[in-house]
């Protein structure tokens, strides 16, 4: 395994889904076992590629690449650098901790659990695709998955959030697929000298760029249509309202991956993809998308202000964090870009345990009106604790990782965008007013009586939970080890991007 | 001790009370007692390594003495940010006060808290709460300053909620918590100014690049102002204060410890140590901030009947005293008062907490002739009262004393004499309501005989916390100012020069860009000006010898006549009201009925909450509503089907552009799209191949569309 781990990474969840459709019907424990022993192996493999990663090295590593489909030049490249390995961590931890989490789930259990490996392997494959055909089949073959799964599984409106979050991602594929097109028609190839490449790596070369990619109406149509693909994802607004929605309808293992991992699709697109294929667009585009981190900042954190459904709330709160990432991308500084990287990464932890904490309230209470609780904490002591901490990582407490991403974003904008940046840190405010609103509406004040009863955090919900939260403690107490595998590789980005601009 | 030595004892002040916190966090529900002794005992072993650097310090008596360590936390290359600590002569006496309150504290909280439910919990906070202080006091740069600076507020907030059931503490908290993240938006700009400026956040550094490269005029004044938002916020100052006197609902000890000595006093700590970075500008903001605060404190605590309140507006007021210390040049009167005020407001508060627990009541006017039943409680009530007072050969009187005849001088240097004639006047009134709240507690006859019959005096963990006290607001000034007394020894005055000799030829890269940040360069010219004002302000008040005659000329005056003056005050406030609630010469009910508008204001303290309620939280919460209706209406409306809209489109006028058209555009793109993908509406498996057949299709067309390009 150690040879192919990307593709090991990517495809043992495949071969766990196959090996689930053909296990009879009624056997929901052995299905469930097999899920999590298919999601085990990724994790076990991040941790070989946490470990083998090497940190000093600039470029790609684990590189596999073959020819796939000869006529258009497709080949099937994979290998990771110091921007994917953080996100291919997040995606094979968060998703083991996933099918723990959907444990208690009992409508087709079979589909539910294959469609999710389906999932996990789409994900993968996006992070490690170094060809842009390849990265564009794995970000479709995420997006039907994700599709069932909160169409099937989903709450009350399941179709019609299903249908948006399809609508929308579908929209953003396909200004995405003109992009790539374009790219593909016009990138040359330097082994032979013709037109018509899909690897990403030419296409970062400037020099490959020919015909229409040399003109600056062209380059700029590109970046728009790439932008607004991903923009879709991020969701940056104004092209954020699938996201409420899908949370709301979606089932909390699945808002946790929609959350921690398919929003960071967006951001590390436009760093992998646009960023070093346009970089002159790029550099042109800073304040534009500083001022929308700003709004994404503010907008969603008033937004969730105004929420009275905790997983909206979640919801509005990861439309808001996501905005820090696009301030510290606009600024293209060491500590903005990696600040952005790492806030990706830390949101991902972040936010998978808020959704987890909301999904252990709705089990119980089936219901996540904010104002529908109060005083919990007396009746679920250990459950406040744990939310409490998750809440308080959110709104960026010192000693908690979300902390150190935010102050490196705001370190690394400020030179750069200064009234932007100022502005942004209102949000600093507002997030804290909506955590402390929703902790002290739920947890705080006169007890509901009808809740007297209810069971505390159980010890299956606690191993969902704890991981996270040691990860996000100890990367708040000591970055590092994250830092150093993405800060070689993201420090010749912005090189690359000044060297354009 | 050697260097070595002092940086690892001082870990270990840092440490000890995080040790603490984890264990009876844990593990104290399995511990016997739940654990207190745990806590009592990591505590005390604290306070020993504490007084251990103070000791270190006092027989060294090197003001420039300072022992500096740590290591890189972060690293991108040329984005770096280390974290250490900082110990020297002022350094060592927060530690010692810190340590020693907290100790006490938990020792009083064993007999106070006994029997609560989450007793073990109230241990384990405390703990974190001393761990978070020590890190401020012991921060060695901006950055870490920040990170204890929120986790105080962290541990503040868990402390004031400690009672959460009770809606009031659950308002409280939320409250003090984001009234303190409104001065850390100012405080975080400023670090963010600085670090942008010179690349560092370490203090030493950025004292040695002020002095080579200052910045220029304004960028630096509101940098200080920044930083200095975040003093207003964590120690109460005008107009942020409000959040002060609601935290009262955090369990007594809480009060003493947090919302007294310590943390409410880090914003002051914090301005005197980064006193280099303040322009005389942002210097004046904060001699007026303190001087406002010094008065509206006092002024509110003479109508409340609630003994916490009270102590709670007249802490407000002692922390706007400090404050106008640092603004006008008497940093260490004002670091000296912060000593004092550590002592005889946590004796205050603990009093009032032996009081509160003997008559399960905190109005004064059920209270009365308790100092029969509570002799110790009484005594050292009496004798914190007379310290606060500013009653010589009280510790109190002389720290006081130095901050008005800082302020006064600041007058009689041709600034402005605004702050000494608030500051004089809150002087006398501070006598008045002390005493006040003496006599009705105390004194007199039972005015609720009922409650005064079950009163009686608390157990020795309590009452020895408080006799330890007392002997400390008496002689913790040493019968003498700060520039005379044992306090000199441990005034950090940056010697600026050395400081830049030492530090500045430091390599700091990052952010040349100096059309963002204006870093003077050309004024190298302006440098001994610039370190002349600076050096002054930080060795300021009385203490500020060599600066010439005339100065010390002014000083001396102003000493003279601020103590003359003051204990004059101080008399008149106890007369007056002894005259009013012992010898009832007059009686005070006429005097609120006649001065009814001018009483109704105060009560109401000033409006202060109500006016917030009617601006900022009434914006704040009116925009967010706009901003998800607009997410809603709006912007979903876009995406969603006309009926959608319909139904709610008439909530708001002026959306006739929205419905016909931009919706028509959009439910024109929606159909389309549905049209050509109509079997996903259903969510059937069937639809896979569908989908992959349009992508592949698509792919197809697009590849001849642009080859025919």
């Amino acid at each position: 395994m150690a040879d192919h781990i990307l593709s090991w990474m990517t495809f043992f969840p495949v071969i766990g889904a196959v090996v689930i459709a053909f296990i009879p019907k009624g056997n929901k424990e052995i299905v469930k076992t097999v899920a999590a022993a298919a999601a085990a192996v990724p994790l076990i493999l991040a941790v070989r590629l946490f470990i083998d990663f090497d940190r000093n090295l600039d470029g790609f590593q684990f590189i596999e690449h073959f020819e796939w489909i000869k006529t258009f030049n497709i080949e099937y490249h994979m290998g990771v650098d110091g921007l994917s390995v953080p996100m291919v961590l997040l995606t094979a931890f968060l998703s083991f901790l996933c099918i723990i989490a959907s444990w208690k789930i009992e409508k087709a259990t079979k589909g539910y659990f294959a469609l999710f490996l389906l999932l996990e392997a789409g994900m993968m494959g996006v992070f490690c695709a170094l060809d842009f055909f390849l990265f564009y089949v794995f970000w479709e073959v995420m997006l039907l998955p994700m599709y069932f799964l909160i169409g099937i599984w989903g709450g009350p409106r399941k179709e019609y959030a299903a249908i948006k979050f399809f609508l929308y991602t579908l929209a953003g594929s396909v200004l995405m697929l003109l992009a790539m097109i374009a790219l593909y028609l016009f990138t040359t190839d330097p082994a032979t000298g013709q037109t018509g490449t899909f690897n990403m790596l030419h296409m970062f070369d400037q020099a490959n760029h020919t015909g229409i990619l040399t003109l600056d109406n062209v380059r700029f149509a590109l970046w728009m249509g790439l932008f607004i693909g991903f923009a879709i994802k991020v969701p940056i607004f104004p092209f954020h309202t699938w996201l409420p929605d899908a949370h709301v309808e979606a089932p909390t293992a699945v808002s946790v991956i929609l959350a921690g991992v398919l929003l960071k699709m967006g951001t590390y697109g436009i760093l992998r993809i646009s960023y070093p294929m346009l970089p002159d667009q790029a550099k042109a585009f800073m304040i534009p998308m500083a001022i929308l981190g700003a709004i994404n900042i503010l907008y969603g954190a008033f937004c969730a202000l105004a929420q009275t459904d905790m997983k909206k709330l979640v919801a509005y709160s990861s439309v808001s964090h996501m905005g820090y990432v696009l301030l510290g991308m606009s600024a293209m500084t060491e500590a903005g870009i990696n600040g952005a990287v790492f806030q990706m990464f830390n949101h991902g932890t972040i936010t998978a345990m808020m959704f987890l904490c909301v999904g252990v309230i709705y089990d119980r209470a089936h219901h996540r009106e904010i104002n529908g609780f109060g005083g919990l904490g007396l009746q679920m002591p250990l459950y406040t604790t744990v939310t409490s901490f998750a809440l308080f990582a959110a709104i960026g407490l010192p000693g908690l990782s979300g902390f150190v991403s935010e102050a490196m974003v705001f370190m690394g904008a400020f030179p750069v965008h200064q009234t932007i940046t100022i502005i942004s840190a209102i949000g600093i405010i507002i997030g804290a007013a909506y955590v402390l609103w929703m902790l002290q509406r739920v947890f705080l004040g006169t007890r509901n009586e009808k809740y007297d009863d209810i069971q505390d955090i159980n010890s299956r919900e606690m191993f969902t939970l704890v991981p996270i939260g040691l990860v996000v403690l100890f990367l708040g107490i000591y970055p590092m080890p994250v830092l150093n595998l993405m800060k070689v590789s993201l420090n010749s980005l912005i090189a690359v991007i000044n060297v354009a601009g | 001790m050697s260097e070595h030595a002092i940086l690892w004892t001082a870990l270990s002040v840092l440490l000890l009370p995080m040790l603490s916190y984890v264990i009876i966090f844990f593990f104290g529900k399995m511990l016997p007692r739940k654990g207190d002794w745990v806590g009592v005992t990591l505590l005390g072993a604290t306070l020993v390594q504490a007084v251990r650097i103070f000791v270190h310090f006092w027989q060294m008596g090197d003001s420039q003495l300072r022992y500096e360590g740590g290591f890189r936390w972060l690293d991108l290359g040329q984005f770096t940010a280390d974290a250490g600590i900082l110990v020297d002569g002022m350094t060592s006496v927060m530690l010692v006060v810190v340590a020693l309150v907290s100790f006490l504290v938990h020792l009083f909280s064993v007999g106070y808290m006994h029997g609560d439910r989450r007793y073990e919990r109230f241990f384990a906070f405390l703990g974190f709460f001393t761990f978070s202080m020590m890190g401020i006091v012991l921060a060695n740069g901006l950055l870490f300053l920040y990170v204890f600076w929120e986790l105080v507020g962290l541990a503040s907030y868990l402390l004031i909620g400690f009672f959460f059931h009770k809606p009031s503490a659950a308002d409280a908290n939320k409250k003090a918590f984001l009234t303190n993240r409104v001065g850390d938006f100012g405080f975080f700009i400023g670090i963010m100014i600085f670090f942008t400026a010179y690349g560092t956040f370490n203090y030493m550094e950025l004292f040695a690049q002020m002095q080579l490269a200052p910045l220029t005029g304004a960028l630096l004044t509101w940098a200080g102002v920044g930083l200095f938002m975040g003093c207003i916020g964590k120690s109460a100052q005008a107009p942020l204060h409000i959040w002060l006197p609601d935290a009262m609902e955090g369990p007594t000890p809480v009060s003493a410890l947090i919302h007294a000595a310590t943390m409410v006093a880090a914003g002051v700590y914090m301005v005197a140590r980064l006193l280099p970075l303040f322009d005389p500008n942002a210097l004046l903001v904060i001699a007026y901030i303190g001087a406002i605060t010094a008065i509206l404190g006092a002024t509110i605590a003479l109508v409340k009947t609630d003994i916490k309140k009270s102590l709670a507006f007249s802490t407000i007021s002692q922390l706007g005293y400090m404050v106008m210390a640092m603004g006008v040049g008497a940093s260490a009167a004002g670091m000296f008062h912060l000593t004092t005020h550590a002592f005889f407001k946590a004796l205050l508060f603990l009093g009032a907490g032996s009081v509160i627990h003997a008559v399960h009541t905190q109005e004064m006017p059920l209270m009365g002739g308790l100092r029969k039943k509570m002799p110790i409680t009484f005594v050292t009530f009496f004798i914190a009262t007379l310290a606060i007072s500013g009653v010589p050969f009280f510790s109190g009187f002389y720290s006081k004393d130095a901050i008005l005849a800082g302020a006064l001088a600041f007058g009689m240097q041709g600034k402005t004499m605004i702050p000494f004639i608030l500051a004089i006047a809150a002087a006398g009134i501070t006598a008045f309501y002390m005493f006040r709240m003496l006599f009705m507690t105390f004194m007199g006859k039972p005015r609720d005989e009922e409650r005064y019959s079950h009163a009686h005096e608390s157990p020795w963990t309590m009452s020895v916390p408080l006799l330890i006290l007392a002997v400390l607001a008496i002689v913790s000034a040493g019968w003498k100012g700060p520039a005379d007394s044992w306090f000199s020894k441990f005034v950090t005055s940056y010697d600026l020069p050395a400081i830049a000799a030492e530090y500045g030829h430091q390599e700091h890269h990052i952010v040349e860009s100096d059309h963002h940040v204006a870093v003077d360069d050309h004024a190298v010219a302006h440098v001994d000006e610039h370190a002349d004002s600076h050096a002054e302000a930080a060795h300021g008040d009385s203490h500020g010898h060599g600066h010439g005659d005339a100065h010390d000329d002014i000083h001396h005056k102003a000493h003279n006549m601020a103590m003359a003056m003051s204990i004059a005050i101080a008399g008149l406030g106890i007369f007056l009201s002894w005259l009013a609630y012992m010898k009832k010469a007059f009686s005070t009910e006429a005097i609120r009925t006649k001065l009814n508008p001018l009483y109704k204001v105060l009560q109401n303290k000033y409006y202060f909450d109500e006016f917030y309620a009617a601006t900022v939280y009434k914006f704040v919460l009116g925009f967010a509503w706009l901003n998800a209706a607009f997410d809603r209406i709006v912007i979903d409306g876009i995406v969603d089907g006309s009926a959608t809209v319909t139904k709610i489109g008439g909530w708001i006028t002026g959306s006739i552009f929205d419905r016909y058209v931009v919706d028509g555009m959009v439910n024109g793109v929606g159909n389309l799209i549905q049209g050509a993908a109509q079997g996903m509406r259903r969510v059937q498996t069937g639809q896979v191949q569908t989908y992959l057949l349009y992508v592949c299709t698509s792919i197809v067309i697009l590849v001849f569309v642009f080859r025919a390009l």
